[in-house]
């Protein structure tokens, strides 16, 4: 590491040097680049406008809205039970996590708690999606810096998650299975056993994701000290899951959240990482994968019996009043803050995203960078574009 | 759902909690500190806990939540148009009531919700705290007519294209925002989609077709099928 910084270090006062030969002469002018929208590592159609001075990013820009879908704006024309089939679509590698939060809201407007049985699975979906998201970012990590293998590796084995999910809910990647006071069905018969065989899987694909990228020399050069954010302003950007836990903050809502899923009932950790680098922000991503089988094993060891769904009305009318909900999802704090005035639609929904936090700080953390640190760093924060724009 | 997120050496596990000297400790700070300037709280014990402050109060009370109570976590801002929707008590949902430009005759009054309000527009932001694990909604009324209020970038950076999207979507102008420009619609957008008088055009171009929403529910097979309600 060291030897590849110095000679980093030496490359560049050369290079200065030269410069400032060459500038006595000729005067610099800045260039603008456009990343996106249609650029791999923007994850949708995200665009960066990037002002460069010669190799050096002076201010980076992010443009979104090309995939803005105003569900703000539309959740205040469907009722309850209907809008959960719009946020499927925010994150839509990890869509079941995102009707957690909203499912929880308007059940605690309503004063209704799903049953235990409903609780346990519900936290496996949840962890199911983290996995099944999270996966294919540890392969995309490895395709924005030039090595295409993981990928594969990535989308082969969030297959069998994937599965699982449809075994379950009917839907691979929208599965708009959460309901207010419960789920809408039991799972299948050797379900459980089956999810077990594709835990062994995910942690085989984990060990394997290890020794092709994590310790390859060139991975590690392109992303140890790149894009370091500092916890204070990791925190005032809002930043979130991994990406804020890779800067050293011990904050997890599974852990701390206190809301209606069953984390607490088993063993796991929160992993952190001091560095606050692009590095650190993959490793703790790797970690969460591992540590999320973890949950899940212990979790499908212990389903309660019993019903899956509380007595709730059939036409569902929530009580006036105010709620905001929060959970760990696969890209960070994702919250809804519900307003109700006590009719079958919201009155208003804000709905608090993890990626347009996340990403808010592109402008912060790119200022002084390379060109091609750019992509490491934005691939490292781990934006989905369905989740900014909402 | 009742579980405390907070303070569980403080407050006795299994029943439920009462009193909540964390969430209060906040509201006490930001009294000390605004004065008048906070108008309202509400604290739901174990919970969470809302506040109202004067417009003209709202960065001071960014600075009083970050600096003394320790929230250096910015959640989300953003507004609330509390309007009832001229096109409906349900927006549109049930039936097309009226067109666009046949607003109503009497409009419902205004309502709302936790810690009250007076104006239309309500500007609402969430602080967090990640040591302590205590979320606080703030809220502020702003003028009808010309919404304005001050930014929050020099106390929270991240608040910054949170303010940008507040201003497209409620036209509420963020006084000293370096960069008021549109988030996510095209520049040249006229209106502010999320206020209640925005009609949703596809909406009243073709009614919802899903206007019934009632499936059957688990383990509700033997009971009768209008047993709604049970």
């Amino acid at each position: 590491m060291t030897d590849v910084s110095n000679r980093n270090q030496l490359a560049y006062i050369a290079a200065q040097a030269s410069d400032a030969r060459v500038n006595v002469e000729f005067e610099t002018e800045g260039m603008t680049l456009n990343l996106g929208p249609q650029h791999p590592a923007t994850h949708g159609t995200l665009r960066v406008i990037v002002k460069l001075d010669g190799e050096r990013v002076l201010r980076a820009d992010p443009m979104m809205g090309y995939m803005h879908r105003g569900y703000e704006k539309l959740a205040e024309v469907r009722t309850y039970p209907q809008v959960t089939a719009l946020v499927n679509r925010i994150d839509w590698l990890g869509s079941f996590a995102n009707e957690v939060p909203f499912i929880l809201a308007a059940e605690r407007l309503m004063e209704v708690e799903a049953p235990p049985r409903a609780q346990w699975i519900r936290t496996i979906l949840f962890e199911l999606s983290r996995i099944a998201n999270v996966i294919l970012f540890l392969g995309d990590m490895g395709v924005q810096l030039g090595a295409v293998t993981p990928a594969f590796f990535a989308f082969r084995d969030r297959e069998f998650v994937l599965n699982q999910i449809e075994a379950v809910t009917g839907g691979r990647f929208h599965p708009n299975f959460d309901r207010i006071g419960g789920l809408k069905d039991d799972i299948p018969k050797g379900w459980i056993e089956e999810t077990t065989g594709v835990l062994g899987r995910i942690r085989t694909f984990c060990d394997e994701i290890e020794d092709l990228v994590t310790g390859n020399e060139i991975f590690q050069a392109r992303t140890r000290g790149i894009g370091v954010i500092p916890p204070e302003v990791g925190l005032a950007y809002g930043l979130s899951g991994a990406n804020i836990r890779a800067s050293g903050v011990d904050w997890d809502l599974r852990r701390d959240g206190g809301v209606g899923l069953a984390h607490d009932q088993v063993d796991w950790k929160v992993w952190t990482h001091p560095d606050g680098d692009s590095f650190s922000r993959y490793w703790v991503r790797l970690q969460e994968v591992r540590e999320a089988c973890g949950i899940i094993e212990q979790l499908l060891g212990g389903i309660p019996s019993g019903p899956v769904m509380a007595k709730v009305p059939r036409i569902i009318k929530v009580p006036a009043g105010e709620a905001y909900v929060e959970t760990e999802n696969p890209l960070g704090v994702m919250g809804y803050y519900v307003v109700s005035k006590g009719d079958l639609v919201p009155f208003r929904v804000k709905i608090r995203s993890a990626s347009f936090s996340n990403i808010s700080i592109t402008p912060w953390v790119l200022e002084g960078t390379y060109v091609p640190d750019v992509v490491s760093i934005l691939a490292s924060l781990y934006f989905i574009l369905g989740d900014i724009d909402r | 759902m009742s579980s405390p997120d907070t303070n569980l050496d403080e407050v006795p596990e299994g029943s439920e909690p009462v009193a909540d000297p964390a969430r209060d400790a906040i509201v006490a700070a930001l009294a000390d500190c605004l004065g008048d300037g906070l108008v309202a709280s509400e604290v739901l014990a174990g919970t969470d806990v809302w506040v109202r402050v004067m417009a003209g109060s709202w960065l001071a009370a960014a600075t009083v939540l970050r600096d003394i109570c320790g929230m250096a976590y910015f959640n989300f801002l953003s507004a609330i148009d509390w309007m009832p929707s001229p096109f409906g008590r349900d927006m549109d949902a049930q039936v097309d009531l009226v067109g666009a430009d046949d607003p109503q005759v009497d409009p419902e009054p205004l309502a709302w919700g936790i810690t009250g309000g007076s104006t239309r527009f309500q500007m609402i932001a969430r602080v967090h705290d990640p040591v302590g694990h205590i979320g606080v909604t703030v809220k502020a009324d702003l003028d009808t007519d010309n919404p304005r209020v001050d930014s929050w970038i020099p106390v929270y950076p991240g608040a910054d294209w949170h303010e940008r999207e507040a201003w497209e979507m409620f036209g509420i102008t963020i006084k000293g925002h370096p960069n008021l420009v549109n988030l996510y619609l095209p520049s040249q957008f006229e209106g502010n989609p999320l206020r209640k008088d925005y009609p949703l055009l596809a909406r009243r171009v073709k009614p919802w077709p899903g206007i019934v929403d009632v499936e059957a529910m688990p383990g509700d097979g033997d009971e009768p099928d209008d047993g709604g309600g049970s």
